[in-house]
């Protein structure tokens, strides 16, 4: 064996201190007052948000969905094109996600904008503007339009390792386009499914920025609580802290559901695309 | 239904496309609105070369990804290498904690380490940014790396210390270049993360050390700033000649292998 056990000591220091300890942390400002007495005020302080917590899950579990519902479809025709329409299409995805998601989602803004171009183009049919920025419409479609590429790449993978072997074999055992769709390549496809959704959910749930661009302050969601807390004018890192720990808690919940899905998992877990 | 999946192709793509376009074609208008254009002018584009905010930003943004990646390579390369000697136990153990930062939503890293730099009465500024760009960039460069030590023949490695290598020696002349691969594509992967992102710097930048996504995030604030659209121009295009360019490359060598493997087979 070439490795040497000491060549990983650096690293577990600095994992220990800037991955361990941060979280741990967190748990102590979140069950401690300003003074640094335990206390669970600032967790039950954070039930009183409940309405936002529900809100984030609700807008992220619809964005979800939605992107998973536009991306099969799209990866599933983008698995059957030839080579190089592939690569050229694969591109064209990862394209507008290499861009920072600051300006897509800014971009948005000036579609949307009641003077916006929408309400411009409406307004020459003589139709009065319609309120499409600060909706919670507009942060569901920040959401898809932002995370959809997560969503595509790795169900587009997983599509492309299914062997065409298996599908001609269904086919010739008499199964209709239907039941070979619905027997063997969406189960075969559902470990994409899984990292499709984690990639899109998490951040969608998380999110703070396409809230606050598209969503005005009707639609505030846990991250932006969160960072209301840390660098708004509510500065309360403790609250802060019960949130993060509250977000966190229902991150890893959300996440051992949709392990109870994964049969076959191999541990490519750090597979996510390519 | 090929008509159909057609259509349907470029809808989504009208779709991913049609906001970048509004912005390009807004950042050559010389009024300062956003949906009424008056006329060509370059003036924003000059504004922003002008810009010395927006220039020492894109320096700083540049100069955090590439000493928080470089140090990222040489901490998760070592790391890489002793974890496959560590016992199966604290091998899972961990590669499961090193997961973490790629899981955890990214407000989540960001608020925890700005707390544990509050908690130990660290100041933001460079030194807090590129500790936190490095430990989101560690586990890309571990899990980069590690598929290739697995693939790679132990025995080499012991031929070369049989055959009077001493260890130094056989790292840098057999291990190294059978990893190399995972190294670069982890240092670009790192990268990539540091310029991409936005919320873990928002929480552990100073004042005096912002990035560029912090500073696009200032000037959405503003509502109207025609001199964004001009940047979303130049970095869309950047991005498009970078893709092209390793995409070019990446059919290259598709094709040189496909030769080879031909090749090959004929001996």
């Amino acid at each position: 064996m070439f490795g040497r056990k000491s060549a990983s000591y650096p690293y577990l220091v600095f994992m220990t201190i800037f991955i361990v300890v941060p979280l741990a942390v967190v748990a102590y400002f979140a069950f401690t007052d300003g003074a640094g007495n335990f206390t669970i005020d600032n967790v039950s302080k954070a039930a009183d948000y409940s309405s936002i917590i529900i809100r984030s899950l609700l807008l992220a579990f619809i964005a979800t969905v939605l992107c998973l519902l536009l991306g099969y479809p799209f990866a599933y025709i983008m698995s059957k094109k030839t080579s190089n329409a592939r690569r050229t299409m694969q591109m064209l995805i990862m394209l507008p996600m290499w861009m920072s998601f600051l300006l897509r989602t800014y971009a948005w803004m000036t579609i949307l904008e009641n003077n916006g171009l929408i309400n411009k183009f409406l307004g020459l049919f003589g139709i009065s503007p319609l309120q499409m920025i600060n909706t919670q419409g507009a942060v569901v479609l920040g959401m898809v339009y932002d995370y959809l590429p997560f969503m595509i790449l790795p169900l587009y993978s997983v599509l492309m390792k299914i062997d065409p072997s298996i599908i001609q074999a269904a086919q010739d055992l008499g199964g209709h386009p239907l039941q070979v769709f619905s027997k063997v390549i969406l189960p075969l496809s559902v470990p994409g499914i899984l990292s499709g959704i984690t990639m899109v959910f998490v951040p969608a749930v998380s999110t703070f920025i396409i809230s606050r661009m598209l969503g005005g302050g009707s639609s505030m969601l846990i991250g932006d609580l969160i960072e209301l807390q840390f660098l708004g004018n509510a500065y309360n890192p403790n609250l802060g802290a019960a949130l993060s720990f509250v977000l966190m808690v229902i991150i890893l919940f959300c996440m051992s559901i949709m392990n109870q899905f994964d049969t076959d998992s191999d541990g490519e877990k750090g597979e996510l695309w390519v | 239904m090929k008509t159909a999946s057609r259509l349907y192709v470029w809808l989504v793509y009208i779709f991913l496309y049609a906001p970048i376009a509004v912005l390009i074609f807004f950042s050559f208008n010389q009024a300062k609105s956003r949906t009424v254009f008056t006329g060509f002018t370059f003036d924003w584009y000059r504004k922003l070369m002008t810009n010395d905010v927006i220039i020492s930003a894109t320096m700083n943004t540049l100069f955090v990804a590439i000493v928080a990646s470089s140090i990222a390579v040489l901490l998760g390369t070592s790391a890489a290498i002793g974890i496959m000697a560590l016992n199966r136990k604290l091998r899972a153990l961990v590669i499961n904690v090193s997961y973490l930062p790629m899981m955890n939503p990214d407000i989540i890293t960001g608020v925890s380490l700005m707390l544990l730099f509050l908690f130990l009465r660290m100041e933001l500024g460079f030194t807090t940014l590129i500790l936190a760009h490095v430990t989101f960039n560690v586990p890309i460069v571990i899990f980069n790396v590690m598929p290739k030590l697995r693939q790679m023949d132990k025995n080499v490695y012991n031929a070369a210390l049989d055959l009077g290598c001493n260890p130094t020696q056989a790292f840098f002349k057999v291990l190294l270049p059978e990893i190399m691969p995972g190294i670069t594509a982890g240092f670009l992967m790192s990268v990539t993360y540091s310029i991409d992102d936005f919320v873990v710097s928002y929480f552990t930048s100073g004042s005096t050390s912002q990035v560029l996504s912090v500073v696009i995030y200032s000037m959405t604030r503003l509502k109207v700033s025609p001199e964004i659209n001009a940047l979303s121009t130049i970095m869309f295009v950047v991005v498009l000649t970078i893709l092209l360019i390793v995409n070019v490359n990446g059919s290259k060598k598709e094709k040189l292998e496909v030769r080879k493997i031909g090749g090959g087979s004929t001996l």
